[in-house]
């Protein structure tokens, strides 16, 4: 089985395609670099998305821009941002604190992505 | 008050900005001075919760957010001088350099320096641009203004949204509503393409399962007080509405995403020549615009995808504008 991929790790864009046997892979063809051979094989088993949203601090009407440390399976991403509704943290934030450890038990942690003081 | 006395003064506080201040400091000018008109560094950028940025710059994937936190630390380690909340209103040569006109909370002052770097970044295309009939209620944004909303402010601008233009803006917010709990019910494109990224329409469109039309766009917009509805119709191969082919959806938020001007009234007025193709100023190989000793860079200049190419290009104006500068002193 052949999937056909577009590598999303710069804006090039590489369309790659993925040679599948069940869930292995056979041969990736059309990346212009290595990262996007990385990307291909993975994308190809199980997508995977960097995180990138909002999070409210306690008392704080305005939010603050959080991601996660590594990729997430890319259809945990809504159940990401639902989580991240119920918990608010502390001010002040600072960038790159984890603000939500394990998000999901992905093994990911959400941290801060700019300081917030606080309003 | 006083007149502010300077070797560079730097419109925009933005990346282009910043890596301009920063290039200018390093050649050894000593008095470099960043004029931003809003609360803080970092322009657009302070709004781009997304990640993609600065994989030529710092060889990882940042978010926008992330970039800003690098290169405004970077200004404050190099003693940059900023004023901020500070609107640069004209600027003109006189034989002793260029004088700039600017306010603050504290009022209206002089700004005189041997040369400038116009740094001003773009802004979006709006409504008025587009020639849509139908009424003005509510409830139509720029993406950009949607976004400033949502990530700075924290209002999601509607809960049912359909998009016109597949710029990146578009794009990213499109996903962005959607994790935020609102529905984006279609994103309507004119051209057979995107002038988005590819990538974008992957992990923002694809991934979310967002109807994408070509060759389509929004020939009427209903609702007195809030957008009701929408009609998308498609468009023969000159652009124009092909009768019989209209849509109504139901809506309550219209969002444009048809593209970036390079913001350059300042330059304009100044008498400045600017190039109808790109919105920017005429410039010469060292990026110097027709008015001696004022240089342009970044999205101002011409409006870049990436924000790699912007710092890279601030960095080489910057030098630039620091070697015109220390002419001058000689």
């Amino acid at each position: 089985m052949k999937k056909e991929i577009i590598c999303i790790g710069c804006p090039t864009g590489c369309q790659i395609s993925v040679e599948m046997e069940g869930a292995r892979v056979l041969k990736i063809e059309g990346n212009r670099c290595p990262k996007g051979a990385e990307y291909a094989a993975q994308e190809a088993v199980e997508p995977m998305r960097v995180f990138t949203g909002l999070m409210r601090a306690e008392n704080c009407e305005k939010p603050f821009a959080v991601r996660s440390d590594r990729p997430v399976p890319k259809n945990k991403m809504l159940e990401c941002a639902a989580e991240l509704k119920q918990r608010r943290p502390e001010t002040p934030v600072h960038i790159g604190e984890i603000v939500f450890a394990d998000i999901l038990g992905t093994g990911a942690n959400i941290v801060a992505a700019q300081d917030f003081e606080g309003e | 008050m006083e007149a502010v006395q300077t070797d560079l003064a730097i419109i925009g506080g933005g990346c282009a900005g910043i890596a301009a201040a920063l290039a200018a400091k390093g050649k050894g000018i000593e008095k470099v001075l960043i004029l931003e008109r809003s609360p803080a560094l970092g322009g657009v950028l302070r709004q781009c919760i997304h990640n993609g940025f600065g994989l030529h710059t710092f060889g990882e994937d940042l978010t926008g957010t992330e970039f800003a936190h690098r290169y405004v630390g970077m200004a404050r380690e190099a003693g940059i001088r900023c004023l901020l909340r500070t609107f640069v209103q004209a600027f003109r040569r006189n034989e002793e350099g260029i004088e700039l006109t600017a306010v603050s909370r504290e009022g209206q002052f002089s700004v005189e320096a041997k040369a400038v770097v116009l740094a001003t970044g773009c802004r979006e295309r709006p409504r008025g641009n587009l020639l849509i009939p139908g009424t003005r209620p509510a409830g139509i944004f720029t993406a950009g203004t949607a976004q400033r909303y949502l990530n700075l402010e924290g209002y999601l601008v509607g809960k049912r949204i359909v998009i016109l233009g597949s710029g990146d803006i578009g794009l990213i917010m499109a996903r962005q509503f959607i994790l935020e709990g609102a529905e984006v019910l279609a994103i309507a494109e004119i051209m057979e393409k995107s002038g988005g990224l590819i990538r974008n329409i992957v992990q923002c469109v694809e991934d979310y399962g967002i109807p994408l039309y070509y060759r389509t766009t929004v020939s009427r917009i209903y609702g007195r007080d809030r957008v009701e509805a929408v009609d998308l119709v498609t468009v023969d191969e000159n652009r124009n509405p092909v009768p019989g082919t209209e849509q109504r959806i139901p809506c309550d938020t219209l969002v444009l995403s048809v593209g970036l001007i390079p913001e350059n009234e300042l330059a304009f007025d100044a008498g400045i020549n600017l190039n109808g193709k790109t919105g920017g100023p005429e410039v010469t190989e060292r990026f110097e615009t027709s008015m001696a000793g004022v240089f342009a860079c970044g999205n101002s200049l011409f409006v870049h995808d990436l924000v790699d190419n912007v710092a890279k290009e601030g960095t080489r104006v910057g030098e630039f504008a620091a070697d015109y500068a220390r002419r001058c002193m000689e």
